[in-house]
């Protein structure tokens, strides 16, 4: 296994220095936003820390010659996921701090922590011991010679082969649209299931709620 | 010569299990979710890697496909927190005991 690490290091230092470096900085800004979003006892804070891991995400990316894939990495992910996570984040009013000192199980952080150093221990003996799955190492990457580069070669890919896939996401996209405007949609009063909504005790109304009564009382009154 | 595929693949094998850790210690749901999206990456970064390594765009594909559903996931997933929030007004994972028997 150390003959394996020492035989890594060595085609680390065959790498030159821009990708060295490149690939350092990626995987430090991964790491600690990956463990800043872990940590933090914020939300609002988690969620600007899972953007700075998915910047790094797809610094990496072009750094492996997957120029399409970075950009659209940084324009979902960092554009629409993470937007609508802080829309909800703020919509909720959850941004309170979280005390994490506080632990209802006393067992589950340790056994947690211990379960995921097993599984990674186990994820990268068997990937040293397999010498990472493939033996032959390409470097040029797959879209090299090829005309158009690797927006050509994915979109040949997308269009011929995984044809059927491509339409299938087309569906998918327009269900998870419906279910979340169905799950979203507030009941109209006296209709449907909801009517039986329990209140914890010491939860108010929606602050919103109370407002449309209101108004709704004044255009009666008028 | 670019940096070779073991180290994203050690990488990608850390993150992952990072996102896991997150998941199975924090309470709060939309952080559990970012972890989830933590481990999504973790893949992705997986698969151009192996792409990379085995020649084949496949793997950046598939990346375009794990996008998408991550997307359509997001937004059902916080569909469910909003409809869960509004009835029980908690977002804490430990507080929805309801089928606890």
């Amino acid at each position: 296994m150390s003959a394996a690490v020492v035989s890594a290091m060595s085609m680390l230092a065959t790498a030159t220095v821009v990708d060295r470096l490149v690939f350092v900085v990626g995987a430090m800004i991964i790491l600690g936003g990956a463990l800043g979003v872990v940590i933090s006892r914020n939300p609002v804070h988690a969620a600007l820390m899972l953007v700075t891991t998915l910047f790094g995400v797809a610094v990496l990316f072009v750094e492996q010659q997957a120029n399409f894939l970075a950009a659209v990495q940084v324009i979902v992910y960092a554009g629409a996921i993470v937007v609508l996570f802080l829309f909800v984040i703020m919509f909720l009013g959850v941004d309170r701090r979280e005390n994490l000192g506080e632990e209802p199980l006393p067992a589950q952080r340790p056994l947690a922590i211990g379960l995921v150093v097993l599984g990674l221990a186990g994820l990268l003996l068997l990937g040293i011991d397999a010498h990472w799955a493939v033996g032959a190492r390409s470097v040029a990457g797959p879209a090299a010679g090829q005309a158009g580069g690797d927006v050509a070669a994915l979109g040949r890919s997308v269009f011929t082969t995984y044809l059927f896939p491509f339409e299938a996401t087309a569906a998918l996209l327009v269900i998870a649209v419906v279910g979340a405007v169905v799950l979203a949609r507030r009941p109209r009063p006296g209709y449907g299931p909801d009517e039986d909504i329990e209140e914890p005790e010491g939860a108010g109304e929606l602050p919103g709620a109370e407002r449309q009564d209101a108004e709704l009382d004044d255009e009666v009154t008028r | 010569m670019s940096v070779p595929g073991q180290w994203f693949l050690a990488l990608g094998a850390v993150l992952f299990s990072i996102g896991a850790l997150g998941l199975l210690v924090r309470r709060n749901v939309l952080v559990m979710f970012m972890c989830v999206e933590l481990m999504l990456n973790a893949a992705n970064l997986t698969f151009v890697t192996f792409s990379r390594m085995l020649n084949d765009i496949a793997g950046q594909v598939l990346v375009f496909f794990v996008l998408v559903v991550a997307a359509a996931e997001v937004v059902v997933g916080l569909g469910l927190v909003v409809a869960i929030f509004r009835r029980r007004r908690t977002a804490t994972a430990d507080d929805l005991h309801l089928l606890k028997g």
